[in-house]
């Protein structure tokens, strides 16, 4: 049977409650590390942390809005090859699909990590977050926190949750090793602890927490949220298909891309070492730019935007968990999440996967059967 | 568009639909001038960026052609090839592409008839289907 707990909560102080559970994690003797997000000394940015020391986890944020990048990247850094001990990573639900991701595509290793997810309450865009959270980034977190359990969903001090939070139906961490649960809980009294692994259930075990149940309530609540962001993500998807159903619109859609390539930089499953587009093979010949040029009259430099998008749209489609980090790395505001999750949505379907749900889905890619999509041969 | 001729990028694999051609060739079959043949060892290596390249370019139909199933030889590239380009065809008609732009067929070595039948055919349909959207626009 499946441990389910609770973690005490006083005062009504989420964080020092968090804190008090990663302390008991790093405690443990098989756990060298872990990481969290945290904010940092100089600045009220949240950044994911390794700790070691139990004493500097003052400071641990896993409930801020501010989501600068993608931890599964991170995450992958430390568990490619093994490190000589087990780390537990506390991460939102979107990058612990990325990371299943990346683990898929041999860049990354569950074997020395237990994964702890928490029910995720949305984030800013980055701009948006240095906005809300002024110089005091701790209060900050609490206000987001208490108008979000509040149901103020969308906005909040006149700044909006990151369009990809709004359409997200994966914010619960199903994923996870460990899932510590917000919504639906009395969180005046605990946060609800789950294993959901034989790895979660033994770490779980070790700690000790009191025994809980799930409240009635939590499931009511998570359906009622996963309809709410189900119509968003729906309405996102008609007028993102709408806004892009030729090639001059989408030339339009993508018109103030400068080819800075941040949105692929920023892709935690943009798994290629090198890009292609940043290789030789686009650094064509002074010459061929002139030939372009004179076989239309005009091109727009840079060139190969579209181009670039495209190929990335067939290149990992099939695994965006639409964290929406490329849409916060970009520039000049081009919604690049909203069509990635368009057509992630279409090219996941067609080949009746779901990106980050299990290790145990091969990438669509890497596999085939000998008697499919027969549909695709012949005139 | 009395006078449309259609462009057809093919990628065509060296040890079947290639040698199918070679061998329309030789037997001196006629087949429509439209089809640029782009020689690959193998379907299998047709990334599909290779299709959108050439869609963006302003090919009016895209052509990926192999051995047939079981007869790959490398064992397995054409299974491969044809999850690709069932991936572009997820994708490609969101920005208004029609699916009859990209096609893929398996010919074989001694299918000489067949590849020029083939190519006349592809030619055909997209007479009908008109010159490609890309061609006609600026694409950055
Ligand atoms: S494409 Fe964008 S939304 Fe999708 S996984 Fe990459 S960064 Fe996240
Ligand atoms: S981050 Fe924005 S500007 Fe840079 S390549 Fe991506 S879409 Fe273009
Ligand atoms: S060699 Fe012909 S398809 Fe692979």
């Amino acid at each position: 049977m499946a441990i389910t707990a609770t973690i005490n909560v006083k005062d009504q102080d989420l964080l020092g409650s968090l804190q008090t559970f990663c302390t008991a994690i790093l405690t443990q003797e098989d756990i060298r590390a872990i990481l969290v997000p945290q904010r940092q000394p100089m600045k009220s940015m949240v950044m994911p942390t390794l700790v070691t020391a139990p004493e500097q986890l003052d400071g641990i944020d896993p409930l801020s809005p501010a989501f600068p990048m993608n931890g599964a990247k991170v995450l992958a850094k430390l568990t490619r090859k093994p490190s000589g001990g087990k780390i537990a990573a506390l991460l939102r639900p979107c990058e612990i699909r990325a990371f299943i991701e990346l683990v898929k595509l041999k860049q990354a290793r569950t074997e020395d990590v237990v994964l702890i997810g928490i029910d995720c309450l949305g984030a800013l865009r980055n701009t948006d977050y240095f906005r809300f959270a002024g110089n005091d980034a701790a209060a900050a977190t609490q206000r987001f926190y208490e108008g979000m359990l509040a149901g103020k969903e969308t906005a909040l001090d006149g700044v909006e949750l990151a369009s990809a939070c709004k359409s997200c139906e994966h914010s619960i961490p199903d994923a996870a090793d460990i899932a510590l649960g917000l919504r639906g809980v009395d969180i005046g009294t605990g946060i609800l602890a789950q294993a959901q692994s034989p790895a979660g259930e033994a770490l779980l075990a070790q700690l000790n927490l009191p025994a809980a149940e799930v409240p009635k309530a939590r499931e009511d609540a998570l359906a009622r949220l996963l309809e709410a962001r189900t119509a968003s993500r729906d309405q996102m998807f008609a007028e993102t298909a709408a806004a892009t159903d030729s090639v001059e619109k989408l030339s339009n859609y993508m018109a103030n891309c400068v080819n800075c390539y941040n949105c692929r930089v920023a892709c935690p499953v943009c798994y290629c070492k090198e890009c292609v587009f940043v290789t030789d093979v686009f650094n064509h010949d002074p010459a061929q730019y002139l030939r372009w040029a004179q076989r239309k009259g005009a091109i727009k430099m840079p060139t190969d935007t579209v181009f670039y998008h495209l190929t990335r749209l067939t290149h990992m489609s099939t695994a965006c968990v639409g964290c929406g980090q490329c849409s916060n790395a970009c520039p000049n505001d081009i919604p690049v999440m909203e069509l990635f999750r368009l057509v992630g949505q279409r090219t996941q379907e067609a080949f009746a996967y779901e990106a980050g749900k299990s290790v145990d889905e091969s990438p669509p890619m890497s596999v085939f059967k000998e008697d499919e999509f027969q549909e695709v041969v012949g005139l | 568009m009395e006078n449309f001729e259609p462009v057809i990028v093919a990628f065509v694999c060296n040890w079947c639909t290639y040698t199918a051609a070679d061998l329309a060739g030789t037997s001196r079959l006629s087949y429509p001038k439209n089809v640029r043949l782009i020689r690959v060892m193998c379907t299998g290596m047709v990334d599909p960026q290779y299709v959108i390249k050439a869609l963006l370019e302003g090919a009016d139909g895209v052509l990926v052609s192999g051995c047939h199933p079981g007869d790959c030889h490398y064992i397995n590239g054409n299974y491969k090839a044809r999850r690709r380009i069932k991936l572009l065809k997820e994708i490609l008609p969101q920005f208004g592409f029609e699916p009859e732009r990209l096609r893929l067929t398996w010919i074989g070595a001694s299918d000489g008839i067949q590849f020029a039948e083939i190519m006349r055919e592809l030619v055909t349909e997209l007479k009908e289907l008109g010159p490609s959207q890309a061609k006609l626009k600026m694409v950055v």
